[in-house]
């Protein structure tokens, strides 16, 4: 699997160290290296490289909000923008911190998709009303409030296996 | 000489201080009036439930109050409630307030 924008690939053993991160990204490089059998030095070589070209963004910590005693709701919004403005309002709606994650998608119109958190339904209504409405560009929005998690994990990385063994063969 | 005060709620709001029409908590119909005039208008089109959902949480006359600064007209509406109106007639009451009132300040200011 080749990386985007660069020359560098990842190869299975890459992908492996990634997937073992993704479950718990403070595992030791030796206990990583015993998993997937082979030493920590070489681990610790292949986090570092995955570091520098930007494949590992930066090590986080997934909070429960709920459990950490935050009284706040999230909610999803669906933005139908003007195409021409799309872009702008995206960029906008990233600079602001209520807002944790923006996508575009393209159904029948331009739709903008993204999660927001507020403390309560009326602070939510107020910061969309006030906030997100008045963007030029903004031609409706639906907003859906998330009652009950199920899941939320990290995407999980896949790759042509047959390549990835290939290329593993002649790097390991 | 008119008092510019009378005159406030015919003059035009920034983008960020119109009304947005609403039809329930984050749902944006993406109408919107920047001016009492463009309100009325807009009284007229929107989706009726639009219009219940901000008469009954207080919102228009909240926007009549704080940024059109009159407090006549808001007293208006906040008088209505005791009627407990919805759908339709809700839409025709508040049509009817709201374009006699513009009547009445145009007719001020041509005085």
């Amino acid at each position: 699997m080749k990386v985007k924008g660069n020359n560098f690939s990842l190869d299975a053993k890459d992908i492996k160290i990634l997937e073992i991160l993704q479950e718990d990204a403070r595992q030791t490089y030796t206990t990583i290296g015993k998993r997937l059998g082979i030493a920590h030095s070489t681990v610790y070589d292949r986090i570092k490289r995955m570091e520098k070209y930007g494949v590992i963004k930066r090590y986080t910590t997934l909070i429960d909000a709920e459990k950490a005693g935050a009284k706040s709701i999230m909610a999803i919004m669906t933005i139908i923008t003007d195409p021409k403005e799309s872009e702008h309002v995206a960029e906008k709606l990233c600079k602001m911190p209520q807002i944790t994650e923006v996508y575009t998608s393209l159904s029948e119109e331009l739709q903008i998709i993204a999660k927001v958190t507020a403390e309560s339904q009326e602070s939510l209504h107020e910061f969309i009303a006030s906030r997100i409405a008045p963007l030029p560009g903004v031609m409706r929005i639906r907003t859906s409030i998330v009652t009950k998690k199920f899941k939320e994990t990290q995407p999980i990385i896949t790759g042509d296996q047959k390549q990835l063994t290939l290329a593993d063969k002649n790097k390991v | 000489m008119q008092n510019e005060k009378e005159l406030k709620p015919l003059k035009t709001v920034p983008r960020e201080k119109a009304f947005y029409f609403f039809t329930s908590i984050g749902n944006y119909t993406g109408e919107s009036a920047s001016s009492l005039v463009e309100f009325m208008d807009k009284v007229n089109r929107v989706d009726v439930k639009s219009l219940e959902f901000h008469f009954y949480r207080g919102d228009f006359e909240r926007w009549f109050s704080e940024v059109l600064q009159d407090e006549e007209l808001s007293e208006e509406f906040r008088k209505l409630h005791k009627l407990n109106l919805s759908g339709e007639p809700l839409r025709g009451r508040l049509y009817a307030i709201v374009s006699a009132y513009i009547k009445r300040l145009k007719f001020n200011k041509s005085m």
